[in-house]
Formats: structure tokens, C-alpha cells, sequence
């Protein structure tokens, strides 16, 4: 399976650890992700707010580059890129001249804007595309005994539930199911994680934060996995400021992507699991794989 | 003939029980729609005679709508698809006489649809504006006229007698 | 073309009626009264204030012997109200009543436009059709078509007991059709009504009692309506009658069988008790069922299965053999003269509101689940215990669940502010638990229910105003642990708040029947955009439907309480008894009729009509069309390639004159 790539600049930035642990676990399961050439910013949810035509424009110059790659889906998988190729997608299928305005600016880049490139995200082509059947299969180190918070954080279910349920996605709990591990009921699995207010109103940010550790704790999860690179960040790079103000919540947060890594015998190393603030303990040793 | 001030007129057959009710209901509700139609009750659209279209047209209309009740719903169980029926042979007919597809045309209007009244509306008198007049009468008064001019010609080139006045053209 | 036989010297009187600024307002009256003055054959042309006022009706009647006019035109409002009171001005002016044409200026014109030229326009056009077409009226009798004087009642609710009651008190034969097993409706669920705190079932089971006993009702249960033919005053209905497995002639509601039933356990959901407790395959829906006869269920009954059980219940039964495995489904067919539906409504499907975890946690239940819990003789005998076990000690009332609600259902549904208050007032009554009502706004409209408000205050519920985001189990605070948070803005104090909770209770909102439209089709009804059937005008004909002898009552109409369903179900008794007495009702003389002379006997006709009332005369072999069938929709008219199929009221020397006067004007 061939499907384009939009890393987004997370991915390759703060956000590295998903992408190293993303494409290793796609081309295990025979899943080639083709980088887009000379990809720019999305724009992310803050220019939307500022300016609403030249974000869509800035956006939309993806989808032409992507369209103009091939007949492929395009997967990305930061979430706020995600939404916001979405949304610019939907804005100019609802406004004539929204689409007018963006087809002449593509225009003078010598690119055009057809509307035919779904943009997915590889959580909904894991389980619909590839298929659960075939993740169980490439599994030699059930996650057993892992218990696990599945986060998925708020942009990828609203307001666009495409391939999930809004109020209770089950696609991350089934993957994770599929893997060996144990999954917690999470009741906070869509709620906020404070996005950038962690950085500009850190009272109001933190605090959501904060919320999302301790019930996952209360829970009796050892992990929370997501899908977000501001999410994992988030819940992974403030546990001083957290335990200073409210309590300590020490409880790590990784990609899914890395721990299907681990569950495919990947080696950790590799899967970026180095550059988490607060480390994951590492699994107990690989079974022996069985006698023929 | 561009008359600046030319509105498109709409003849409308309605079906006393659905589409009927549906404007009156339209009028209830004090939904605002363009005044370019006038209603004529009927109790059924299968009342509708394709000679009450082709009349209306050849009069001036510049268009004509017919609502009845969604199929299925009819009060007279299948009028309405009778009418379905003799649209779709009419409209074949129309096609043929050059007349444009959007000048007739056949809608499903319940009678608790009253804002689809408005909508149906507005949309038609916006597509006959784009489409202009049919100007029938205007167009039947000219055709006698090349028809007379030809008998002249004609006549004139035969004998030097003025032939009678033929017969005006009546839908 | 035109068939000016009747023309000769016609003089019109024509009457624009201002209906107050309703029409005055945006069309121009005495222009266009001026406008048609000048027309040939207006012998009259007026415009007055109310033209349906006595006054306005005793106008045309003056001008009438006055001016010699022999037609009336009157431009006012729709012809679908008023189209009869002016037919009888004229007529009792001395003039055949259908020398009579109306002009629809207010709902089709002055309402629904803004600018009073074009409005005045389109007055005058319409105007000059209807003078134009009134030229070629006829003089038409109506003709009267027999009353069957017995009623079909459909729904065995509150609502339609109280009409089944009326009518056969009335001296009338009913047949009283209910689909569950056991009539009462949703009423005999419940607990106490409000706002009187009445037992709901000391007050309905004596009229359920009435019911079984009077010898003009015929009461057939577990029974649906397959199929109605005809049409007002002569309907034919097949009623198809399910099988109990129990002779109902034979059953004395001893209940013996269930006791003896092989199943020494309950295990299926009981129907009655919303599923809270459970019941044998052999069952009584409840213990004051009407009739008081057990019912088998087939999907469930070992015997009806597999047909290998002891059938123990046939031992029970002993000398009275009331239980027949052999008894099939019966179809009967009756005849009757007038419809009423109150088939009733059904409950808003909590599951399709998610944040508030109905079905997600235990212990939040629906409105009606808590009636049953609250009532004695319900599934905890009245005591309120949590699916978990346990006695509240705070609940939480949720109110417009599916209610007012644009992602779900838009309407209020009327009664539950009443109800939840009726039932936080018990909740109180029985466990003296905390209760938070949770509400948009309180709606108490009727008599003695803003007094239970007051009392409901008084009596320490708190009201929080705001719709309540989510429920849900994590806890923030120590207090929070183990309960359940309702997380809602209190909208009058400006704060977002968290309440936790033990119980939850949902105010799910009424809907329409999930099967409304195979429903009304059944009957050739409509229903509203929302689902519930249509009434003729939903101010002064709410239990009237567009189908002549078919009414509506109760909640199937729309979101009502008790005393209002039983209202409706006595206006709509009323509405048929008054047909059925009078013994007739005047049919439009709008019918189809063939002249002779220009049949060529093609026969293009006679599958065309869907009564059958064209027939073929093979001597003649000419078409022929029984009038008394007739229905006048005009379709073979319109079909007939000879033009010898007219159509009294719509000829086409009417219609066509009307097209060319709405055109001719300009």
C-alpha cells in the first residue's frame, strides 16, 4: 500500500519521536508513506484564527502538491494538521468563493486545487486500511500485562468524526486490544490536553493537563498512549511545574507508534522512546519465539 | 423586445390537498416568496391536462410549475403518478419545440412543506430570469406575419390576387 | 374552444375583502375593486372590511336581489377556510351556491409578499381569472352520502379509551384496536400523575374496567390494522387479530399457567417494567390488564419453539382449557363509518445522547424507569433502589433530553418539566434525597401546575439553569468518589459547575412512533414535518384531519398531557358523532361525468381511476362513471382523448378561461 506523507513541522521538530516510530511500523506492515516534496506549514489551528482566506490557501497548496503526486490518500499524522486539512478541505467545498480565491493564488504557483485527495489519519488507515487481523499478526511481544490510557485528544474526533465515534472512539482501544495490551476505561480519552495554552496561559493549560495524568493514574494505567505530538508533549514535559503547583503524576506518555513498535520486536532504540521526559519502564524481554 | 421591465410569469397548477395547503401554510407562516406566480386549484395534480400547459405558455407564461403530493401520498392514492407519467411525455414534446427544460417543470410538495413552496418558487423565477421571456404571443404574431409575407410572395410571383388572411394560430 | 353556453348575461358581483391590514396592508383593495368594476359582466364590484362578518355575508345577499346578480366572486382569504361560509352566504341569498368562485389574495398574496405593487399586481391577475372563470359555472347540487354509524377506534392509550367511552355512551358501536396485549397505555405505567398527585391507576382502570364492559365496545387486543378501503362514512377495515395461544372467552386471569409454567424463573425482559424486571414466555402484561387474559409469547415459548415441553401451563389450566397452541392469526373485516387515531407516541432513545451515559452507567435511568421504581406495584415494589443496590441520597434530574434540542428533536415535549418535578417530589417523598432539577426553562402552563412548582420550591428541590453538558465517573475531589458528576453552567449564577451525584434521572422527550408513516399511509393522512399526524388547521381543527372521517386525538397529534389527550379524545368523539347523527355527509359535487355523445368507447379511462368508479356500458359501449364512487380528482378527465370525461366545478372551459385571465391581465 502507497499513501502520501504530510509530516508536518512537529513531526520533525518536537514531534520527532512520532515520525521515527511512525514509518518503521508502516513499512513493517508493507505500508510505504512518500514524503511530499517541499511540503509547507499548515498553518496549524492559529492562523485559521487570524486569517482565515490565507490560511486556506496555505494549506490548500498541500493538498494541490499531494494531488499532484498521485492518485494516493494523504496521511497526517499531527492532528492539528490533520483538522486544519480537513477543514480547508470542507471551507472550499462549502464556499465558491473561497475556492475562486485559493485557485487563483495556487494559480500563480503554477498548481491547482481539485478537491480529490482524502486526508487520513494513519490511526483510521492502521485499523480500516491495513486491518486489525493483520497488526495481530506481526505482534511477537504481546504488550501483556501493559496497561494503557488510550488519549486520543480532541481534534481528531471533532468536529469531523470521520472514522470514529465523537464522544467515544474506539479505534486506538482496538489497536492497542490487538497489540496484547490491557486497555483502561478512560472517560477523558477526547478531553483537552491544554494545547498551546500550556505555554500562554499556563494556569488555565496545566490544569487540563494535570486532570488528564491523574485520572489516568486513578485508572491504573502505566502508560498513556496518543496521537498528537502536542498532546504527548503536553502530558510528557511539564511533570515539575505540574507536581510544584497540584501533585506529582508521574506517569509516562508515548506514540501508539512506538509501542506497536515494541509489539513487533522493533528494537526500542529505534523507536525514539529515548526522548521522552518521563521515561516508559522498559518491557520485560522478549519471549522466546516458539520451537518449530 | 428587451423589455426592461419584464418580470417572468409563472402559471401554477396546484394540488388542493398537498401543494395548496402548502402555500397557504407559506402564507401562515408569513414566509416570503417572489410574487411572479399565480395559482390555479386543482383537486388533483392529475388533473393537470397537458393542454392547460401548452395554453398557458402559448399566453404569455414564461413558465408553468404543477405540485402534487409526494408519490405515494397522493389523496387520490395514484393521481400523481399519472401526472408523473404525462410530464415525462411532455417534456420530450417541449424539447422538441424547442422550449427549455426549465420552463415546466413538475415539483413534490407536501402539505406541511410550506418553505419548500418559497424555495421552489424563487428558484424557478431565478432560472426563468436567466432564461428571458418566451414571449409566445409576441412570437405567434410574428410567424403569422412571415406567413403572411410568404403567401404574398407567393401569390404575388402567381397571380396578382391577394389571397384571404389565414387562419390565427390558437394553442 | 370555450363553451359559452352559460354565458349569456352574466352579472358578477365581486367583493375584495380587506381582512382587516391583513390583506389591506400590502394590497391596494379599492384598486383593485376599481380595476374590476370596469370588466365586462361586473355588474357589482366592492371592498370591504371582514367579507366573512355577518354583515359582509348579508352584503352579497342585498346585492343579489338588488343588482339581479347571478355569480359571486369574493377575493379574500383561502378557499380552504372559507370557501363554504360564502357558498352559504349565496346560497342564502337566493343564489345556487356554486355560482360561487374564490379568490386567494391573503394567504397566497398579501402574506407571503412585500412589495404592494407587485402584490396588488398579482390581486388584480387572480382577480380576473376568477371573474373570467365564474362566467362558466353551473348550477351543482351537493349530494349526500350515508353515515355507517359505527366508529373504529385505533390505540387503547388514555386518549382513546375516554373516545371509545364517549362514543358507545353515546349509544354508538365501537371497536376498540389495540396493538399491545392489554389496553391503558402509557398512562398505566405510571405512578402519580400531576399535578394533583392522583394514582394513575385508581383513576384509569376504572375506565379500563368501563371499557371491558360495556356492550357497545368490541375490545380485540394483540390486533393491528392491515388494511382501510373506502372513504368518509363507508370505510372497510381489515383488523388482523395475533394469536395469545389463550382463548379469550375461555380465560379467567387466574394465572395459574405462569406459575406452573416450565420456566420456574423469570428470564425475559418484561415489556410493562421497561425492561427493569423480568417475565415467563406466559404472561400478564400487568396485574389490572384489560382484558384480564394471559398472552403467550412466541418467540419465546418453549412448546411454540421446539414443541417439546410438558405444557404444564395446559395442566394448570385444568377444567377450563383456556390454552389453545393450535390458535392461529384471524383476520376480521368491519364496517364503519368514522376513524379516530390515538395511537399514542413513543420515548426519545437516551442512547443517542452518549455524554449522558445512559446504558454507559447503571445508574442512570429514563423518566420512565423511575415511575416504575417509584410505583408499588412496579418491579421494587415502590422501593427506589439503584440498579447497583442501595438507596440514593442524591439524584439528579436531567431535563430536554431529545427535547428542544436541535441535534435531536426540535419540539418540547410539554410534559416532562411536570413530571420530573411530580417525580422529584416522590424521590423526595420516599428517600428524602437531595434532588437537583437541571432545566432550560420550567414550563407549567395548566391549571394547579405553577402552584406545584412553588410547592415543588418549597419543598428543598434545587434548580439549577443550564443544559447539562455531561455525566460523567471521574471524580476530581474526594467527594466526587464513587458518584456520578453532572456537569452542566449554571446560567443564572455564571459558573460552571460540577454536582456529583448517586442517581441520575433522564427526561427523555415524546417522539412520533418509529412506524408513523406506514401509519398514516394506511389511513391516507399526513403527517406534520416532525412526525406527528397533521391536524386540518392547528388552531380550530386540531382533531380534524384532512381526510374526511378520519380524526386524530391524544399524543399522536403531538406532545400533550393527560387532561389534554382526554380533551382531544372527547372533541374528536364529538366531531364523529356529529357526522354519525346528522346520518350524512354533503359530498363536493365535484365529480366526473361522461357525455355520451362524444365517447368513442376507447376505454382509456377505466383503469385510470383507483375507486373503480368507471365502468364500461359494453351494449354502448360507452364509459360510465358511478358518481356515488366517484372521488373527483379529475385524472381521467384530464386523460380522456375525446374530451367527452368533464369534471363539474374544474371543466376545462372553467380552467382554461382562468389561465388566460391570470395572463391577460399582465
Amino acid at each position: 500500500m502507497i499513501y502520501s506523507y504530510f509530516p508536518g513541522c512537529s513531526l520533525k521538530g518536537l514531534g520527532r519521536a512520532y515520525e521515527e516510530s511512525l514509518l518503521p511500523v508502516m513499512r513493517h506492515l508493507g505500508v510505504e508513506l512518500v514524503e511530499l516534496e517541499d511540503w509547507n506549514c499548515c498553518g496549524a489551528t492559529a492562523y485559521m484564527s487570524v486569517d482565515e482566506r490565507k490560511a486556506c490557501v496555505l494549506a490548500a497548496r498541500n493538498l494541490a502538491i499531494a494531488e499532484k503526486a498521485g492518485p494516493h490518500d494523504l496521511v497526517t499524522p499531527c492532528s492539528a494538521c490533520y483538522l486544519v486539512l480537513n477543514k480547508t478541505k470542507h471551507q472550499l467545498h462549502e464556499s465558491e468563493p473561497m475556492r475562486a480565491t485559493v485557485q487563483r493564488a495556487l494559480g500563480t504557483a503554477g498548481l491547482t486545487y481539485g478537491g480529490n485527495t482524502p486526508v487520513r489519519h494513519p490511526l483510521d488507515v492502521l485499523v480500516h486500511d491495513v486491518g486489525l487481523d493483520v497488526v495481530k499478526e506481526k505482534v511477537v511481544r504481546p504488550l501483556k500485562g501493559l496497561k494503557v490510557a488510550p488519549y486520543y485528544g480532541c481534534q481528531v474526533v471533532r468536529p469531523y468524526a470521520t472514522f470514529d465515534d465523537a464522544w467515544n472512539p474506539t479505534t486506538m482501544d482496538r489497536l492497542l486490544t490487538a497489540l496484547g495490551a490491557e486497555v483502561v476505561d478512560y472517560p477523558l480519552k477526547t478531553k483537552c490536553c491544554g494545547a498551546s495554552l500550556t505555554g500562554t496561559l499556563p494556569e488555565a493549560g496545566l490544569r487540563l493537563t494535570y486532570i488528564l495524568l491523574k485520572e489516568a493514574i486513578r485508572r491504573g494505567a502505566d502508560v498513556v498512549a496518543t496521537i498528537c505530538p502536542l498532546c504527548q508533549f503536553n502530558l510528557d514535559a511539564y511533570h515539575d511545574k505540574l507536581a510544584k503547583r497540584w501533585g506529582a503524576v508521574r506517569i509516562p506518555t508515548v506514540y501508539i507508534t512506538q509501542l506497536m513498535g515494541l509489539a513487533f520486536g522493533l528494537p526500542a532504540e529505534e523507536l525514539g522512546l529515548n526522548r521522552c521526559f518521563v521515561p516508559m519502564k522498559p518491557l520485560p524481554a522478549a519471549p522466546e519465539p516458539a520451537r518449530a | 423586445m428587451d423589455d426592461p421591465n419584464w418580470q417572468p410569469r409563472i402559471v401554477a397548477f396546484f394540488c388542493n390537498w398537498c401543494t395548496y395547503t402548502a402555500a397557504d401554510l407559506a402564507g401562515v407562516s408569513r414566509i416570503k416568496y417572489a410574487p411572479n406566480i399565480r395559482v390555479i386549484r386543482l383537486m388533483c395534480s392529475g388533473r393537470v391536462d397537458p393542454q392547460f400547459i401548452l395554453a398557458a405558455l402559448a399566453q404569455g407564461a414564461d413558465g408553468v410549475l404543477i405540485g402534487g403530493c409526494h408519490i405515494g401520498d397522493c389523496h387520490y392514492s395514484e393521481g400523481n403518478l399519472k401526472t408523473l407519467r404525462r410530464f415525462q411525455l411532455l417534456k420530450r414534446m417541449l424539447r422538441d419545440m424547442g422550449i427549455e427544460e426549465q420552463r415546466v417543470r413538475l415539483e413534490w410538495i407536501s402539505a406541511s412543506e410550506g418553505d419548500k413552496v418559497r424555495s421552489v418558487v424563487d428558484d424557478m423565477v431565478g432560472q426563468l430570469r436567466a432564461l428571458g421571456p418566451l414571449g409566445m404571443p409576441k412570437r405567434f404574431e410574428d410567424w403569422d406575419r412571415e406567413l403572411n409575407g410568404l403567401e404574398a410572395e407567393v401569390n404575388a410571383a402567381q397571380e396578382p390576387a391577394g389571397g384571404a388572411k389565414p387562419e390565427a394560430v390558437h394553442a | 374552444m370555450h363553451d359559452t353556453s352559460n354565458n349569456g348575461d352574466v352579472r358578477i358581483g365581486f367583493y375584495i375583502c380587506h381582512c382587516g391590514h391583513n390583506i389591506a396592508s400590502m394590497v391596494d383593495c379599492a384598486a383593485v375593486a376599481e380595476y374590476i368594476g370596469r370588466l365586462p359582466g361586473v355588474a357589482v364590484s366592492r371592498d370591504y372590511k371582514y367579507m366573512c362578518s355577518d354583515p359582509g355575508q348579508a352584503l352579497i345577499g342585498q346585492d343579489i336581489r338588488d343588482h339581479g346578480l347571478n355569480r359571486v366572486v369574493v377575493a379574500s382569504c383561502s378557499p380552504l377556510l372559507h370557501e363554504h361560509t360564502f357558498r352559504n352566504a349565496v346560497e342564502a341569498g337566493g343564489l345556487n351556491p356554486f355560482f360561487f368562485q374564490m379568490v386567494n389574495i391573503r394567504e397566497h398574496d398579501s402574506w407571503v409578499h412585500t412589495d404592494r405593487a407587485d402584490a396588488t399586481e398579482k390581486a388584480k391577475a387572480l382577480a380576473h381569472a376568477a371573474v373570467r372563470r365564474v362566467r362558466f359555472h353551473r348550477a351543482l347540487q351537493t349530494t349526500k352520502v350515508p353515515i355507517h354509524p359505527d366508529v373504529l377506534v385505533v390505540g387503547g392509550g388514555i386518549a382513546g379509551i375516554h373516545a371509545a367511552l364517549t362514543l358507545a355512551n353515546g349509544g354508538k358501536k365501537v371497536f376498540l384496536v389495540e396493538r399491545e396485549p392489554s389496553i391503558g397505555g402509557h398512562m398505566a405505567k405510571f405512578d402519580k400523575t400531576f399535578p394533583t398527585l392522583d394514582c394513575a391507576a385508581c383513576i384509569l382502570t376504572p375506565k379500563m374496567s368501563a371499557v371491558r364492559a360495556h356492550k357497545n365496545i368490541t375490545l380485540w387486543t394483540y390486533s393491528d390494522v392491515e388494511k382501510v378501503e373506502g372513504y368518509v362514512g363507508n370505510y372497510t377495515v381489515t383488523v388482523r387479530r395475533r394469536p395469545r395461544y389463550i382463548n379469550e372467552e375461555l380465560c379467567v386471569g387466574c394465572q395459574e399457567c405462569i406459575k406452573a409454567c416450565i420456566y420456574k424463573e423469570a428470564k425475559f425482559p418484561d415489556e410493562f417494567n421497561v425492561g427493569l424486571s423480568k417475565r415467563k414466555p406466559i404472561y400478564i402484561p400487568f396485574p389490572q390488564a384489560v382484558p384480564q387474559v394471559v398472552v403467550i409469547d412466541p418467540e419465546r415459548c418453549l412448546q411454540i419453539k421446539s414443541g417439546k415441553c410438558k405444557r404444564t401451563c395446559i395442566e394448570a389450566c385444568a377444567d377450563r382449557q383456556a390454552i389453545d397452541f393450535t390458535q392461529k392469526e384471524e383476520t376480521v373485516q368491519i364496517k364503519v363509518g368514522n376513524i379516530i387515531l390515538a395511537t399514542g407516541f413513543k420515548l426519545f432513545d437516551a442512547k443517542r445522547i452518549p455524554q449522558y451515559g445512559y446504558g454507559r452507567y447503571p445508574n442512570v435511568v429514563t423518566s420512565l424507569e423511575l415511575e416504575r421504581l417509584v410505583t408499588s406495584s412496579g418491579p421494587t415494589g415502590g422501593e427506589l433502589v439503584m440498579r447497583n443496590g442501595g438507596t440514593p441520597r442524591s439524584v439528579g434530574f436531567i431535563l430536554c433530553v431529545g427535547s428542544r434540542d436541535f441535534r435531536t428533536n426540535r419540539w418540547c415535549s410539554r410534559t416532562c418539566c411536570m413530571h420530573s418535578m411530580k417525580l422529584a417530589q416522590l424521590v423526595r417523598e420516599h428517600t428524602g434525597a437531595d434532588v437537583t432539577i437541571f432545566y432550560l426553562d420550567i414550563r407549567a402552563p395548566g391549571k394547579g401546575c405553577e402552584e406545584f412548582y412553588d410547592k415543588s420550591l418549597k419543598d428543598g428541590i434545587q434548580f439549577v439553569r443550564g443544559r447539562v453538558a455531561e455525566v460523567t465517573d471521574w471524580a476530581l475531589t474526594p467527594e466526587e468518589e464513587g458518584k456520578l458528576v453532572i456537569r452542566a453552567e449554571d446560567t443564572l449564577a455564571g459558573v460552571v459547575r460540577r454536582i456529583p451525584v448517586d442517581m441520575i434521572v433522564l427526561a427523555v422527550g415524546m417522539e412520533p412512533h418509529a412506524d408513523v408513516q406506514q401509519v398514516r399511509r394506511l389511513f391516507n393522512m399526513s403527517c406534520g414535518t416532525e412526525g406527528w399526524f397533521l391536524e386540518k388547521h392547528p388552531k380550530l381543527a386540531p382533531v380534524s384531519t384532512f381526510t374526511d372521517g378520519v380524526f386524530i386525538a391524544g399524543c399522536c397529534q403531538g406532545p400533550k398531557d393527560i387532561p389534554d389527550s382526554i380533551a382531544q379524545a372527547g372533541a374528536a368523539a364529538a366531531e364523529a358523532m356529529a357526522l354519525i347523527d346528522r346520518g350524512f355527509i354533503e359530498q363536493e359535487p365535484n365529480t366526473a361525468y361522461v357525455t355520451e355523445e362524444d365517447c368513442s368507447g376507447c376505454k382509456s379511462c377505466v383503469p385510470l381511476c383507483p375507486y373503480t368508479a368507471i365502468g364500461f356500458d359494453d351494449a354502448k359501449q360507452k364509459a360510465v362513471i358511478n358518481a356515488a364512487l366517484c372521488k373527483g380528482c379529475g385524472t381521467c378527465v384530464a386523460a380522456c382523448p375525446s374530451g367527452s370525461i368533464r369534471q363539474h366545478l374544474f371543466e376545462d372551459d372553467e380552467i382554461f378561461s382562468e389561465i388566460e385571465g391570470v395572463l391577460t391581465h399582465g
